[in-house]
């Protein structure tokens, strides 16, 4: 209730933050770096890299008809990653909410 | 219309230097059934103490703000920064919850964001979800946070300068730490030797760490300045003005 008189300003900050997040997955993403990251290279380097497994249960689930890894299935190539970026963002805004309400 | 053809091509261009990233996230197989069984116990037991805890918690001003920070969290963990030597790497944005929201309510952010990577995005196996949790939420959100706690008021509570130190070294040393710990699973799981494992881990993860601090510092920063008051432990402002204050 002592929050009240900042309302205004507490939905300018989440809408900020809101849009930085949106402009960075789907502008910045698909500048990202596509050299392997440090777990991926040690276990390049190291020759465990085939110990991961191809048929994961991930792939099992109907997310995977929609989304392969960080891009969307059916949209020209150029649009993909900004657009699973952009639903991904949307999806975990609304998720910490949802998770608190359902407990 | 000819800028946005130009724009479309040069996008399916760069599309195509994209290649599947794991970050420090481990997929499937690397980890043995102990391994992956132990550390899913240890963190669904510290997610169920931390629904609890942040339902006592203030939830109109946290519920808004978990969202926003695991979008940003999510988003940067889209984009991979080069570090020399033919590496990459990405926030883990562990220690940047907890100085937000709080050691709890950071942890259910953390623990979003991976379980949407892992269901949506194939990012990080399922069966060794519980050990990503860990090792890329809660080491930053309990361990970066408590350390980061502890710096500040050594350096200066109330002050940016201290503020950001703290959280410089509070942010690389959670991914150094994150990496240790990887190391170790990766050993027990019989995966890869200890000795190799680890200085084959720290090699790149000091250097990851570097960018998860610049990340860290940056973003807390556009708070310390737009709301301080948002932040999990607001620096305490003086009523006298700042000359008076300073001295």
């Amino acid at each position: 209730m002592a929050n009240r008189p900042h309302q205004p300003q507490n939905q300018a900050f989440v809408l900020m933050g809101l849009g930085t997040a949106l402009l960075i997955a789907i502008f910045l993403s698909p500048f990202a770096s596509s050299d392997p990251d440090g777990l991926d290279r040690v276990s390049q380097d190291q020759g465990f890299d085939k110990q991961a497994q191809e048929d994961t249960p991930a792939k099992k689930l109907p997310f995977y008809a929609v989304f392969e890894e960080y891009g969307l299935r059916g949209v020209p190539a150029g649009v993909a990653t900004p657009l699973a970026g952009l639903i991904g963002t949307l999806t975990v805004l609304a998720l910490p909410g949802d998770l608190e309400s359902f407990w | 219309m000819h800028e946005l053809l130009v724009l479309s091509s040069s996008l399916s261009k760069l599309y195509w230097v994209i290649s599947p990233q794991l970050a420090l996230h481990i997929p499937d197989g690397f980890l043995s059934l102990p391994v992956s069984l132990v550390t899913w116990v240890v963190a669904i037991g510290l997610i169920v103490m931390a629904l609890g805890q942040v339902k006592s918690e203030h939830q109109e001003r946290t519920v808004p703000l978990m969202g926003v920070c695991a979008a940003f969290i999510f988003a940067a963990q889209m984009i991979n920064f080069p570090i020399p030597g033919g590496t990459s790497g990405h926030l883990l944005g562990g220690t940047l919850a907890g100085v937000l929201l709080g050691p709890w309510a950071g942890s259910l952010v953390m623990t979003v964001v991976f379980i949407v990577q892992g269901t949506l995005f194939q990012d990080g196996g399922l069966t060794v979800l519980g050990a990503n949790i860990f090792n890329m939420g809660l080491v930053g959100t309990f361990g970066g946070y408590y350390f980061y706690k502890a710096l500040r008021s050594t350096f200066g509570f109330n002050s940016w300068r201290g503020t950001s130190v703290a959280l410089a070294i509070a942010a690389w040393t959670s991914v150094v730490v994150a990496s240790l710990i990887c190391a170790i699973q990766l050993a027990l799981s019989g995966t890869v030797s200890l000795g190799i494992a680890i200085s084959a881990m720290l090699t790149w993860h000091v250097l990851i760490g570097i960018g998860e601090a610049i990340i860290t510092v940056i973003a807390v920063s556009y708070i310390w300045q737009a709301r301080p008051d948002l932040l999990y432990d607001p620096p305490k402002r003086s009523s006298l003005p700042r000359p008076l204050v300073q001295r």
